[in-house]
């Protein structure tokens, strides 16, 4: 037997209970996978062999912006949004249509306190003042000639996965539920090239941005996450940032919660100290069983969900299909990601997608053969911080169920015989 | 372990020298082409208000004068006397450590200042930034006055807002940078 074919058989043998395979399955290109390893609701035609319509007429002609394609019109954020605002409240990234590690511009989670303004970007300044020794005033312009820098990574909503707090598990599509993170690449100038040039005084320990909204939301930044990894960001996966995302700048603080994440950035008033602003007083602030509150929680903590099968989506009877999910951590990069095809009794290590980048969407895979009796998928994420996802229970053994915010239990998946997935706590 | 004051006041300078030092040593130089801002300028935009009442402007209210904005501006939202509207409930709430409780003004935040510098930047909702200062102070009273913390004629300004007391004043844990 060739060292290829010893492999093969290998990968072949369930590694834990639930039917779950090595994770180098997929790695071996004389695999062939089967017909029906798809999640497909509705099968495939036949053969193919028949002239299609598109085939015998010419295309549609160029366009300026590309758009996708009509028959992908379930990838959309879902809005919920006040009936008194139109512009207060939140979309979801649909996380359960995408692959991949990066969203699109488009799908980008939107929390707005009061809609989205059209800024005309020669009317925008950028102005740093307080305790610097030179307080200055940007355009746009100035600070498109700025050394730029791209890094990718999470923008998470404090208020991500708030319903795995409900007592009843809620019964939606992932995206719906743990949507309100999304992945990028921004390129934009270190805050601390602008702080520099403005000469900010020792005695300073706190930035007060705010944005150019009509809310005019404003929130506190430690000095040193300032000086850290933040960028005043201008561009979103290569193009100019969208209005619902901060047009013309905001705040990228990679890891952070993405209230600090400030959009339509146009000023920073280095201080003393936090202006205790409401979005981090009344609001983003978890309060504990004790009847005390935490606050200035600014770390996302790891978190990981299988996004394929998830609930909504239904398994064509057994066979061989590929789990795939998203892990992240506002700590670092993430180290490993187990997962468990018999509720949480035995876990299997999955492959995870190059590249694994520190605060980023990390894209994770494994093979699972399908005997047909129900189960129930689990995910759990360690970073490299040595930081694990709690179980659910413990979590809310330590926080209680009023913190709403900072939800980043482990996610579990009942698989029904019909193929049906729902959300369980198990 | 003890430590002779000059030690510790030695390393306490040797962190800042890291935190400022390393961070700006690491800044990209750019062109620097921002312009001078005027203290002029900065005071025109600033409406920051901190917890110890810097940045609260010149003017004054009582709860009386904000009954009146209150009822006509902002009840359609939140309700009368701040609470059973459709936005958030701002006064009233039961206690904290219950199965349910409800975080207003008058049970759970921490600061009377927060309550002008959010009500000047933001509300009225459907029209932000239409208050007068005095106004401000007004409806601010009110919402203090509607959570038992001030009487109906205590004039809240600059200077006897930031004196005002809330009952939650200490019931927040800081997790950063303790134990972030
Ligand atoms: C059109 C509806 C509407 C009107 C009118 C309105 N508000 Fe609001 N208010 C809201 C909404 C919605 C929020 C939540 C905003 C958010 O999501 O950031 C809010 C939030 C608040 C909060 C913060 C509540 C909390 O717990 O964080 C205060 C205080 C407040 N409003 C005061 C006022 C005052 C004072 C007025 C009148 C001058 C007013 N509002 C008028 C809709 C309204």
């Amino acid at each position: 037997m060739t060292q290829d074919n010893a492999l093969l058989n290998d990968v072949l043998l369930p590694v834990a209970g639930g039917g779950l395979l090595d994770r180098r399955l997929f790695l071996q290109r004389s695999l062939e996978l089967g017909a029906g390893a798809g999640l497909l609701l509705t099968g495939m035609d036949a053969s193919g062999a028949e002239l299609q319509p598109w085939q015998k007429t010419p295309g549609a002609p160029f366009s300026h912006y590309g758009q996708p394609s009509p028959h992908e019109k379930e990838a959309i954020r879902w809005v919920s949004a006040n009936t008194a605002a139109a512009g207060n409240g939140i979309s979801w990234t649909p996380l359960h249509k995408l692959e991949g590690m990066i969203t699109p511009n488009g799908l980008h989670f939107e929390r707005h306190h009061h809609g989205v303004p059209q800024i005309n970007p020669d009317r925008h300044r950028l102005n740093l003042h307080g305790l610097f020794r030179n307080p200055v005033s940007f355009s746009v312009d100035d600070l498109l000639r700025d050394p730029l820098v791209s890094r990718i990574c999470v923008v998470e909503c404090g208020g991500n996965s708030n319903a795995g707090w409900h007592e009843e598990p809620i019964q939606t599509p992932v995206g719906y539920f743990h949507g309100l993170a999304s992945c990028s690449e921004w390129t934009g100038i270190p805050l601390s090239t602008l702080l520099d040039e403005a000469g900010l005084q020792p005695d300073a320990r706190w930035l007060i941005a705010e944005g150019a909204d009509a809310a005019g939301m404003n929130i506190s930044i430690p000095v040193e996450k300032a000086l850290d990894d933040t960028l005043v960001a201008l561009y979103q996966n290569g193009e100019r940032l969208r209005p619902e995302n901060g047009y013309p700048l905001r705040l990228i603080l990679p890891g952070w919660e993405a209230v600090l994440n400030v959009k339509w950035l146009h000023r920073l008033q280095a201080a003393r100290e936090p202006v205790m602003a409401r979005n981090e007083t009344a609001k983003y602030t978890e309060l504990q069983p004790s009847g005390k509150a935490r606050q200035f929680t600014f770390i996302m903590d790891a978190k990981s969900l299988i996004t394929q099968p998830s609930p909504g989506y239904r398994l064509h009877g057994p066979g061989l299909y590929q789990i795939s999910g998203l892990a992240w951590s506002g700590r670092g990069k993430i180290r490993k990601v187990e997962v468990s095809a018999d509720g949480g009794k035995s876990w299997a290590e999955a492959a995870l997608q190059e590249p694994v980048l520190s605060k980023s969407f990390t894209r994770f895979r494994l093979p699972w053969r399908w005997d047909g009796s129900p189960l129930v998928l689990k995910s759990r994420a360690i970073d490299e911080t040595g930081h694990q996802q709690p179980e659910r229970a413990a979590l809310v053994a330590e926080r209680g169920r009023n913190g709403y915010f900072h939800y980043n239990a482990i996610v579990s998946w009942a698989v029904a015989p019909d193929g049906s997935l729902s959300h369980v706590y198990a | 372990m003890s430590m002779p004051e000059t030690g510790r006041k030695a390393i306490a300078a040797l962190i800042v020298l890291c935190l400022f030092g390393a961070g700006l040593q690491a800044a990209p130089e750019g062109p620097r082409l921002g312009k001078p801002l005027s203290g002029a300028d900065s005071a025109a935009m600033d409406i920051n208000v901190f917890p110890d009442g810097h940045g609260l402007p010149a003017g004054k209210g009582t709860a009386t004068d904000g009954k009146t904005i209150y009822d006509t501006q902002c009840a359609t939202c939140h309700g009368p006397k701040g609470s059973g509207g459709s936005a958030g409930e701002l006064a009233g709430g039961s206690a904290l450590d219950g199965p349910h409780p409800d975080q207003t003004i008058g049970n759970y935040w921490p600061y009377a200042t927060t309550v002008f510098d959010f009500v000047r930047r933001s509300m009225p909702l459907n029209a932000p930034r239409s208050l007068s200062d005095d106004q401000i102070y007004a409806v601010t009273a009110y919402l203090l006055q509607i959570n038992g913390l001030i009487g109906e004629t205590t004039e809240m300004n600059a200077k006897t807002l930031p004196e005002v007391r809330l009952p939650n004043r200490e019931g927040f844990l800081r997790i950063w940078p303790s134990s972030p």
